[in-house]
């Protein structure tokens, strides 16, 4: 099973990937929202690439209110 | 008429197969525009099904299927009116949409919706009516009227229904939480899951395998399957106006139009 660092660090690359973002520039506890520069739709596609990864599934209540890559992880270590 | 281009939607026929393609910015919003458009294509289909054995309807834009009826349409008409008046376009809305919908479930061909991105409310709903659902991995379903204080009303309940178990149904609406492609073909509403910007071309592939069989015998299977529940699409209707003019609506709608969240759509 994976650990919270490698699951996080599988987003951040995922996220810096997609999103052409350099993934030095990326930090567990930034807002995803800011440093992405995402818009909801994206927000959305950004959960369904971070289900289809991880092979789980995330209500989108667990996710409100979450906005930084740490807590993102945390969710979705909780159900690896 | 074999082609028609239009501000929401256009239309041709290929080799059997009509393809219709949504592309009307932001998401293929449902107002009155998509309304008539649909009205349109659902006259021709009287025609088009003579040389016809299948239809697909899908999206060219990218950032999804459809996201649903036009929200900020309803909300600032609905504000522009006294609220009996409101109710009595709205009712009028839905059974002209339904009527749109109700004949493009019992077209006498297959009809595929090849989706992709979000695929929401009427979206969902304009999916549902078709025979097979094909979708892009990345595509999403979502129900979330609820957080307006409404059910879905363009025939999402009573479809949903008939072609899924009762839990699952519930899940999706009363949750409104959404599905992504691969648990939608789980629970058995999807019936190919593709990969991203596959949807379409499966979709093509799978309209030209249906041409293969006897149309005649096609029908008459499709029929017997896929019974319209008029009755409880006829009670939505009814359901859906009764919570329109509850407080909890306007506000709903208004909070929706002033909405600057990342995640909008969230319950």
């Amino acid at each position: 099973m994976k650990t919270q660092e490698q699951t996080l660090d599988e987003i951040l690359d995922l996220a810096a990937k997609h999103f052409k973002v350099a993934r030095a520039k990326l930090g567990p506890d930034d807002d995803f929202f800011k440093t992405l520069g995402i818009d909801s739709l994206q927000a959305l596609d950004l959960l369904t690439r971070l289900e289809n990864h991880f092979h789980v599934e995330l209500p989108d209540y667990e996710l409100q209110g979450v906005s930084d890559f740490r807590t993102l992880a945390e969710r979705i270590q909780a159900r690896l | 008429m074999e082609i028609f281009q239009g501000r929401y939607l256009s239309w041709e026929t290929q080799e059997g197969v009509i393809e219709v393609a949504l592309h009307h910015g932001p998401c293929n919003e449902i107002g009155l525009l998509a309304l008539e458009e649909l009205e349109k294509l659902s006259s021709a289909l009287q025609s088009l099904v003579h040389n016809a054995h299948a239809l697909i309807v899908y999206s060219s834009l990218k950032s999804g299927f459809c996201a649903g009826a036009d929200l900020r349409e309803l909300y600032f008409r609905s504000q522009e009116m006294e609220k009996a008046r409101a109710l009595e376009g709205v009712r009028d809305f839905l059974e002209r949409i339904h009527k749109v919908l109700n004949t493009i479930d019992a077209a006498p061909l297959t009809t595929i919706a090849a989706v992709h991105g979000v695929t929401f409310g009427g979206g969902f709903e304009l999916a549902l009516v078709c025979d097979l659902i094909i979708a892009d991995k990345m595509a999403r379903f979502c129900f979330p009227e609820l957080r307006l204080g409404l059910i879905p009303g363009f025939g999402g309940i009573p479809r949903l229904k008939r072609d899924l178990g009762n839990g699952v149904v519930r899940d999706l609406l009363l949750t409104g939480r959404s599905f992504n492609a691969t648990k939608a073909q789980a629970v058995g509403l999807v019936s190919q899951v593709v990969a991203e910007g596959e949807a379409l071309r499966v979709a093509r592939s799978t309209a030209a395998q249906l041409a293969k069989f006897d149309r005649r015998t096609a029908i008459a299977a499709k029929k017997f399957i896929k019974p319209i529940p008029y009755h409880e699409l006829k009670q939505e209707i009814d359901l859906f106006c009764q919570l329109f003019v509850e407080p909890a609506v306007e506000a709903g709608l208004r909070k929706f139009v002033e909405n600057t969240a990342a995640l909008p759509y969230l319950p």
